[in-house]
Parts: C-alpha cells; sequence; structure tokens
C-alpha cells in the first residue's frame, strides 16, 4: 500500500518556468600578456616532480649490542674435593670415599643405575647397532637405458670427386688423429681427375684433413705403427707399399719398388711386432703375402704363395682379401681369401709348403674382415657375404657360430676392443650394427643407418667409445658407443667364454657325427662291393641301388612285423598266465 | 653395602666390560676399577659432558631430563647413567 502525501502549492508562489535561449559569445574582458612585466620573471628548467599522499617513513639501522662467548677448557687434575680434605693426602681422600660409601643416598643411586646400566650393556652385546650390513659391494649400475651410439662428426673428401674411403686407421697414442686410406675400388673407373691423396684428419676439426699423404697411386689401406705414433705404412693400388713419416709431412718418405711389390692392389697391410718395430706384412689379391722391413723397401724380406697345393704356384693362388694379426701370438696370423676361405699360417715354418697350416671353409664370398677377439683369441671372426661368423681355431669345419644372412652385403666388422661379447659390422646399405652375442645373438643389438651410400670400413679405437666408418661417398663418420656397450661388465668374460665353449663342443659333437656317418658309408659301401664281387668303385649304378634298397627296405619291414607277432604271442602268454595265477589266488583264499 | 659391591660385580662380569667409575656430583670418582689417572681424567672429562648435555635437552624442553648418554667410538663405547647426585660411567667394548 502506497502512502502518499499530496501537498499543493499555487503556482504564482514559487515562480514562472525558466526558459533558456541561445544567444552569441559575448567578450567581457580581454588582459593581454605585458612583455615588461615578463622581465621579471625568470623560466625555470622542467623537472617532474613525485608526489604521493602518504604517511612520510624513515629508515634506521639498529645494532645489539655484542654477547661475547669463549669456549674454554679445563684439564680436570684432581679437584672438588670439599675444603677441608687435602687431595694429596691418601688416608683423608680414602676415609671421605668410606663416608660417602655408607650412604644412603649414594646405595639407592648406585642399584638404580647399575641397573639401567646392566641392562645397555647386555643390549651391547647382544646387538652391534653400529654394524656394517652390505659393505664392499660396489654399486652395480643397472645400465637401463637402451643401447644408443650417436654420431659426432663426419669427415668429408674435400674433393670434388668423392672415392671410397677404403681403410681407416686410429692414431695408437690417446687416438685423436685418424687416418684414412682413399681410392676408387670399382674396377677401371678411376677417371682422369680422381685424386690420389689420402688425409689424416684431427677429430677436432672435420673441416679441413690435418695432412695430406700424397703416394703416387691411390691407397687402398694403411696402418698407423702402434710402436711409433708418427709412422704410417699403406698399400697401394699399383700394389707398392708406401712408408709415411708424419713429422716429415705428406711425401712418402719410402716406396716400395714396382718390380718386387704385389703385382695387384693390396688389400691389406698390418703392422708386425718385432724388435726393431719396423716389420709389416702386406696381402694382396695377387695370392701373395709380402714382408716388409720399412727401412729397406727395396724387396721384401720373406714371401708366402696362397697355393692351396702348397707348392708356390702363383696361377693357382687364392687372392687375397684381408689379413689378421694378434701381437700376442707373433709366430701365427691368418688370410682371408677372395674364394671364401680362411688360411691360418705359421710364420716360423721351415718349409713353405708347412706355412699354410690349415684352412676354414664357411663364406660364399671374398672374407672381407678377419679378426680375433682380443679377449679370446682362440675364437675369431670372420664377414663376407652375407653373413658375419664366428670361428674356433680348433674346429676346421664350420664355424661355431653365425649371424642370419643379412639383408645386404657385410663388407667390414670388428670386435670392441673393451666388451669381449660386443662386434660391429657394416653393410653396403650403409647400416651399422652393433651385436651384442651375450644378449641377443638373432638380430645385432643395435642397428643404425648412418649414411645412404655404402659403407666399406670400420676402426674402433682402443677405449671402445668411439668409432669410425668410411664410406663409399668419401664420407668418414665418427661416432660414440653408449657406456653401456663400451664398458666391461662384471660377467662378460665368463658368459662368453661359457658361451664359446657350448658352441665348440657342439661342433665338436656334429664333426664327430659326421665323421661316424661317413665311417659307416665307407664301411658299408666297401662291403657291397665285396658281396658284388664288381669292380665298381663308388658308387654303384641306379638300378643296382634300387634293388638293394628294396631288399633293404623289404627286410625291415619283415624284421618288424616279426617282432611285432613275437610281441603279441608273449602278450597273450603273459595274459594266460595272470588268469592262472589269478584261479590260484582264489582257490587258495576259497580254502 | 654389599648389595652395591654385588651390583658392581655383576657389571664388571658382563662381557667386554672395561673398567666401572662412580662418580659425585663434584666430580670426585668414589668408586673405580681403573687406575688412578685414566679414573681422574675420565670422571673429569665426562662429568662437563654429562652436565653440558642435561643442559641442552633442559635447554630445549625444561620438561626432559637426561637419562642416559653412549659415546660410541672406534675402539670401546663409554656409557653414561646420571642421577641427582651421581654418575655411573661403564667403558664397554662392543663384542663384534
Amino acid at each position: 500500500m502506497e502512502i502518499v502525501h499530496v501537498y499543493t502549492k499555487l503556482r504564482s508562489e514559487f515562480g514562472r518556468q525558466c526558459l533558456f535561449s541561445d544567444r552569441p559569445a559575448e567578450l567581457l574582458v580581454d588582459v593581454s600578456p605585458d612583455p615588461n612585466l615578463a622581465l621579471q620573471f625568470i623560466q625555470k628548467t622542467r623537472r617532474d616532480q613525485a608526489m604521493q599522499a602518504s604517511r612520510d617513513m624513515s629508515e634506521h639501522q639498529v645494532n645489539t649490542e655484542r654477547f661475547e662467548s669463549e669456549s674454554r677448557g679445563i684439564n680436570h687434575l684432581e679437584g672438588g674435593w670439599p675444603k677441608d680434605i687435602n687431595p694429596q693426602e691418601m688416608e683423608q681422600t680414602i676415609r671421605f670415599r668410606k663416608k660417602v660409601e655408607k650412604d644412603e643416598v649414594y646405595i639407592n643411586s648406585v642399584l638404580q643405575l647399575g641397573s639401567i646400566m646392566e641392562h645397555c650393556i647386555r643390549q651391547n652385546n647382544a646387538v652391534d647397532i653400529y654394524r656394517e650390513y652390505f659393505e664392499d659391494e660396489d654399486e652395480v649400475e643397472e645400465n637401463q637405458e637402451p643401447p644408443s651410439a650417436k654420431t659426432i662428426n663426419v669427415f668429408s673428401d674435400p674433393n670434388e670427386l668423392r672415392r671410397t674411403i677404403t681403410d681407416l686407421s686410429w692414431h695408437p697414442d690417446g687416438a685423436r688423429k685418424l687416418a684414412a686410406a682413399y681410392s676408387c675400388l670399382e674396377f677401371q673407373k678411376s677417371c682422369r681427375g680422381l685424386s690420389l691423396d689420402s688425409y689424416i684428419w684431427d677429430i677436432e676439426n672435420p673441416n679441413k684433413p690435418e695432412l695430406t699423404l700424397k703416394p703416387a697411386s691411390p691407397l687402398v689401406c694403411l696402418d698407423y705403427n702402434p710402436k711409433d705414433p708418427h709412422t704410417l705404412v699403406g698399400g697401394s693400388y699399383n700394389g707398392q707399399i708406401v712408408y709415411w713419416d708424419t713429422r716429415r709431412g705428406g711425401t712418402p718418405v719410402e716406396v716400395s719398388s714396382v718390380e718386387q711389390s704385389h703385382r695387384d692392389l693390396v688389400y691389406k697391410i698390418l703392422w708386425l711386432q718385432s724388435k726393431t718395430g719396423t716389420d709389416a706384412f702386406s696381402a694382396s689379391t695377387d695370392g701373395q703375402v709380402l714382408w716388409w722391413d720399412v727401412r729397406r723397401l727395396s724387396e721384401p724380406t720373406d714371401q708366402l704363395v696362397l697355393d692351396p697345393c702348397r707348392e708356390g704356384n702363383l696361377d693357382r693362388a687364392f687372392g687375397a682379401v684381408s689379413l689378421e694379426f694378434e701381437p700376442t701370438m707373433p709366430t701365427k696370423f691368418m688370410v682371408g681369401t677372395e674364394q671364401g676361405l680362411v688360411v691360418s699360417c705359421n710364420r716360423k715354418a721351415k718349409t713353405p709348403a708347412e706355412k699354410m697350416v690349415c684352412t676354414y671353409e664357411g663364406h660364399h664370398g671374398p672374407v672381407y674382415a678377419l679378426q680375433r677377439n682380443p679377449f679370446f683369441p682362440k675364437n675369431f671372426l670372420t664377414v663376407g657375404d652375407w653373413t658375419a661368423r664366428i670361428w674356433s681355431e680348433d674346429i676346421k669345419e664350420s664355424s661355431i657360430m653365425w649371424t642370419r644372412y643379412q639383408k645386404s652385403y657385410l663388407s667390414n666388422a670388428c670386435w670392441s676392443p673393451v666388451r669381449p661379447p660386443v662386434f660391429f659390422t657394416v653393410k653396403m646399405d650403409g647400416t651399422l650394427d652393433i651385436w651384442d652375442i651375450l644378449f641377443k645373438q638373432n638380430d645385432p643389438t643395435l642397428s643404425l643407418k648412418v649414411c645412404d651410400d655404402p659403407l666399406y670400413s670400420l676402426c674402433l679405437q682402443d677405449n671402445g667409445r668411439l668409432l669410425a666408418c668410411g664410406s663409399q661417398g668419401g664420407g668418414a663418420t665418427l661416432l660414440e658407443v653408449c657406456s653401456g656397450l663400451s664398458t666391461l661388465q662384471k660377467n662378460d668374460k665368463s658368459l662368453l667364454a661359457a658361451m664359446f665353449e657350448r658352441e665348440t663342443k657342439r661342433e665338436k659333437i656334429l664333426e664327430a657325427r659326421q665323421r661316424e656317418i661317413r665311417l659307416k658309408e665307407r664301411s658299408r659301401s666297401e662291403q657291397s662291393r665285396e658281396e658284388e664281387g664288381g669292380p665298381e668303385v663308388g658308387d654303384d649304378s641306379p638300378h643296382q641301388l634300387i634293388t638293394w634298397t628294396e631288399k633293404d627296405f623289404f627286410s625291415l619291414v619283415e624284421a618288424e612285423q616279426r617282432r611285432r607277432s613275437e610281441r603279441e604271442g608273449r602278450g597273450q602268454q603273459e595274459t594266460a598266465v595272470c588268469e592262472e595265477r589269478e584261479e590260484k589266488n582264489e582257490t587258495t583264499s576259497a580254502k | 653395602m654389599a648389595e652395591v659391591e654385588e651390583t658392581l660385580k655383576r657389571i664388571q662380569g658382563q662381557k667386554g666390560v672395561q673398567g666401572i667409575i662412580i662418580v659425585n656430583a663434584e666430580g670426585i670418582p668414589i668408586k673405580t676399577t681403573m687406575d688412578n689417572t685414566s679414573t681422574v681424567q675420565y670422571a673429569g672429562l665426562l662429568h662437563q659432558l654429562v652436565l653440558k648435555a642435561r643442559s641442552t635437552v633442559r635447554d630445549i624442553d625444561p620438561q626432559n631430563d637426561l637419562t642416559f648418554m653412549r659415546v660410541r667410538s672406534k675402539k670401546n663405547e663409554i656409557m653414561i647413567a646420571p642421577d641427582k647426585d651421581y654418575f655411573l660411567i661403564v667403558i664397554q667394548n662392543p663384542s663384534d
């Protein structure tokens, strides 16, 4: 309900309404500035003044008075005795002590304290609470991270016409430098403008090689001297051996004479272990292995022709594609041939015929890489065709372990110098495979595509972490392997030794079985030959074979049938015997 | 009196116990099983240590009080049981 109050007021009482109207502006006052007055003033410089409407405050600092404290120690000799007792006098002290001992408070305290103390003493005797458990256990860092390798640098051929990197060698001291041999291995493809140089790279500087080696013909292989890091020896395309001293620059110090060198390109050259440290040996597809003393490269010191008939006939010799030498076994070395055989040789044999000790057959194509396991020298790794194979020296029939047939050709391989079960292979499709045979045997543990060109060479540094691989396009890629694959694990050696032993044993058993079967065949064929009395040596004619097999088959079937019928007969007899026995039991029980 | 002796003998008989000292509030060794020099040394040094420890405990919490102290060192363990007027100190070689 609205409360309304109405009040009235007459219009005449409060005036008329306002009526507004417009009218133009009217100037009222105009005061112009007086210049004379301006002289009395000075213009102030403009400045900014900040203002704030708040309370004024000021800042003060206060420091309290220093409280000096000092730590002091007292050496307690003898004191605390009450005033009347002289500590020096034995009598008085003893009397005092006796008095205290008679005190009630003393007795009660001691009894109480004694029980607490006993409890703690017993605790101590029961358990040593400060004992170190699990001491001396090294923290086993389980490397849970997946294996990896990453590219650090790529050193590419500075020339326009790129050549393949056919060999790599690390500098022996600290491995800061990498020597790479460049040549074009494709048959008759070396064109006019192809550069003959090979380079030594410093791994820190991928832009420009540290030293250019200028041989007369492109280098196919090279090797740093492990004893003297300044010297290198290389094998070239035309079969000559070249010797460099890096202190003297890029021109070779000495070159072997053309007549005495290899007739074909030198595929591999290695330094030997000798007192003078100047011996090297090289292998080539012309079928020879030559030994050199680098002080006198005019002629080789020794020669071996890889003739399977051991006659030294060059025409029938196998071409050598890889060499292997282990400094711990200086008299033995191995050669991998183009024919897929690995020949194990003895340096110290008296006659050349005895130099070739034995051969290992297994590959379908040339054995491009050959290396002994640095931890287990009896086992070596070979690579050729599409597989990598691991062999044991004792088993000559076949390799003890091999990989599956890969999709592309394997061109090089080497063991890891740090971890015994790890080895690296490179393939023609540009991939690098890292195999860890203790972890996985069917597939590589890590497979990396390094580049699009086929990879030809591979070399690992002595610490096992850095590896360099060379491609057809002239690029050397430097990779770092993850720590899991380059640090020695605890059980590596023992597990790998067990694995090799197992596989070797298996092969031995298989070999023995094969031999047995062969012997049996031979004796059987001899027997059949005697029976028939014919002078046919070896295989019988097919007709006779058929009749013989038929006879054999029927005799076997008849024998089996006879055996079956016998068994049935025996079974019947047995059931008959059982029945009789049952009857007997019944009769006896009935009684 | 005989009980005190018996208690002390029992403690002495435990495995590893090297010595016992009973010290009064002023730091005077009342009863000991060790030679005089070491007794005096132990008594003097440990007396101060216990007083400091006790004052620390009481400073942190005035309702609290020190009941027992063990000082474990490489060669042995010193155990001190404090009381209002007396301390019982035992030196033991932990058995291990």
